[in-house]
């Protein structure tokens, strides 16, 4: 391990508040190391104004902190362009956008999408609402055997010439890291503009947009050591010009008269409204408090947790291991045998695991392997080896009392 | 069809754990032994049918599925119920909230604050309306049940 856990660990003022829980939830959300904490509360003790509106100076130090956080992104993801960030609240807020904009000037009546079967609800419900009603299909690619992306059938269903293909970086529920290099060459080479959901990519290594190739990435703030209510939407500059705005207001208009708006530039465009400032300022934070650590060696931490816990695990015969050790993210999905995940979930909750139980936002998932659900034990760079040991001494009492 | 006899033999089994196992529980100390005791509440149960596990009687806004059906007597004006769950503590923790409060007519069951058992039991500290946790929704499915019908 090439960095110092406990102090690592002291950074992050969460821990300090709960200190007889073991946080096992960290692909639902993470902590926030102190630095955010204090970028946000110097933001509103000390740069607090509306940015880009008002005249006066205080504002325009607002706005170029702002703007700065916009060009952190900008750098962390290597986009050509600060532009090409846009802000928004989250994922599921950019998809919302991302769908919605494209129909009409790139998706029309009789066009396809393809998605997989592990993908989140924000990537399955925006289509739903903004796509389906006019006429556009979904195309969904399946898990092989052991739950992992079908690149073989994904590469017969390109022939059906989707317009969009949108997976996921890393599935959320089982924690399998999609094979994104082949999927962005493969879709690119049928034509296809490429979506990638990086919710819980963007945490685990280092995404460069440019050398993907990638049309459109999406992420969250808040799984990124971030605040909550802030997100981003990158697209290449070409594709964010076609998007249709979601939503109309201020900042994002050039003129408007009562009959008719004109729209502003990009990245302005699509981001109406007063935006999240602190939240950006937050999220820069994060990204500038990461690049400071080894990403490398939080990476291989979590595998390291993971393969302990992996090791405890298959002690427990009863288990059924939904994720893989190899190819994952630091995500154990598993169930125990003939037991209802909640029923796990809650004897863990007794024993102060947090850990997160049911269908994980992706319903369509569960539907196709036949569960009801699953226990989820996501690893973090903060948690230890001790911990992953407590985890598996309870989860064999769990065990115990749901076999009694 | 709904056999209306599960309503009688359900009244019969919780009334059976509210002299039994609830005062077993109140004795018991450590978190384990009342999640044991909890486990085991389900089996007390008259058999549910698979035929009602229809989405009628599905309580909305649960990881884990739970079935309602609600019968008043249309003499006594009392309410009963008989129910099920796929996961065995929300069935435990609705068993103890119905053997409070099954077969109470409306004025009674206005005055009745079952929920508190359960953090007396220190069995759940607060019912929050947490997706994961179908507690509340059925919860309020029992007393809308009771509003709707007086
Ligand atoms: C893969 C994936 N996509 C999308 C989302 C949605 O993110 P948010 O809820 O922050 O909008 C999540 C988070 O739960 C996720 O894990």
């Amino acid at each position: 391990m090439n960095f110092n856990l406990p102090s690592l660990r002291q950074q992050f003022p969460f821990f300090d508040a709960h200190p007889d829980w073991i946080y096992l939830d960290n692909a639902a959300t993470l902590h926030k190391p102190q630095a955010v904490l204090d970028a946000m509360n110097v933001f509103y003790s000390q740069q607090n104004s509306n940015v880009h509106r008002s005249a006066h100076g205080l504002s325009q130090q607002a706005t170029a902190a702002f703007e700065a956080a916009r060009t952190t992104v900008a750098q962390f993801l290597n986009a050509r362009f600060s532009h090409e960030i846009i802000w928004t609240s989250g994922t599921t807020a950019g998809f919302n956008q991302l769908v919605f904009g494209l129909m009409g000037p790139v998706l029309q009546f009789g066009d396809r999408v393809l998605i997989s079967t592990m993908e989140h609800h924000a990537n399955i419900v925006p289509w739903h609402i903004h796509a389906l009603p006019f006429g556009v299909e979904l195309d969904v690619v399946p898990m092989t055997a052991d739950h992992r992306f079908d690149l073989a059938v994904f590469t017969e269903l390109l022939k059906l010439k989707p317009k969009v293909v949108s997976i996921s970086h890393i599935s959320n529920a089982l924690g399998h890291i999609q094979p994104i290099a082949d999927i962005v060459r493969l879709a690119k080479a049928a034509g296809a503009i490429v979506v990638l959901d990086g919710a819980q990519g963007i945490v685990w290594e280092q995404v460069d947009v440019q050398t993907l190739d990638v049309d459109f990435y999406l992420f969250s703030g808040h799984k990124l050591y971030g605040p909550t209510g802030i997100g981003v939407l990158y697209g290449k500059t070409e594709y964010l010009e076609l998007l249709r705005p979601l939503l109309g207001g201020g900042e994002m208009i050039k003129t408007v008269s009562f009959t008719q708006s004109s729209w502003n530039d990009l990245p302005y465009r699509l981001e109406a409204g007063t935006p999240n400032m602190a939240g950006a300022i937050g999220l820069a934070a994060a990204i500038l408090w990461l690049q400071q650590q080894n990403l490398a060696a939080f990476q291989q931490h979590k595998k390291n947790l993971m393969q302990r816990f992996y090791e405890g695990c298959r002690q427990i015969p009863a288990l059924e291991l939904l994720s893989g050790p190899t190819t994952n993210a630091g995500i154990v999905a598993l169930n125990l045998k003939n037991e209802h995940p909640a029923d796990l979930a809650t004897l863990l909750d007794q024993q102060k695991i947090a850990v997160r139980a049911g269908t994980h936002c992706a319903m369509p998932l569960f539907q196709a392997i036949n569960r009801k659900g699953s226990v989820r034990f996501s690893f973090g760079c903060y948690n230890s080896f001790d911990e992953i040991d407590r985890t598996l001494t309870a989860l064999a009492t769990a065990v115990e009392l749901l076999a009694e | 069809m709904i056999r209306p006899d599960i309503f009688t033999e359900t009244a019969t089994a919780l009334k059976n754990i509210y002299d039994k196992q609830l005062p077993q529980l109140r004795q018991l100390k450590d978190w384990q032994s009342k999640y044991r005791v909890l486990m085991t509440l389900g089996k007390e149960l008259p058999a549910f049918d698979s035929d009602w596990h229809r989405d009628e009687f599905l309580v909305q806004g649960c990881e884990s599925k739970a079935w309602l059906l609600h019968y008043q007597d249309p003499v006594t004006a009392q309410h009963f119920w008989a129910f099920d769950s796929d996961a065995r503590i929300v069935k435990g923790l609705i068993i103890l909230i119905l053997a409070q409060v099954n077969g109470l007519t409306a004025e009674e069951f206005a005055k009745a604050t079952p929920e508190l058992l359960l953090t007396e039991l220190q069995l759940q500290q607060n019912i929050s309306p947490s997706r994961s946790n179908g507690l509340l929704a059925v919860l309020n499915k029992i007393k809308n049940g009771v509003r709707s019908h007086c």
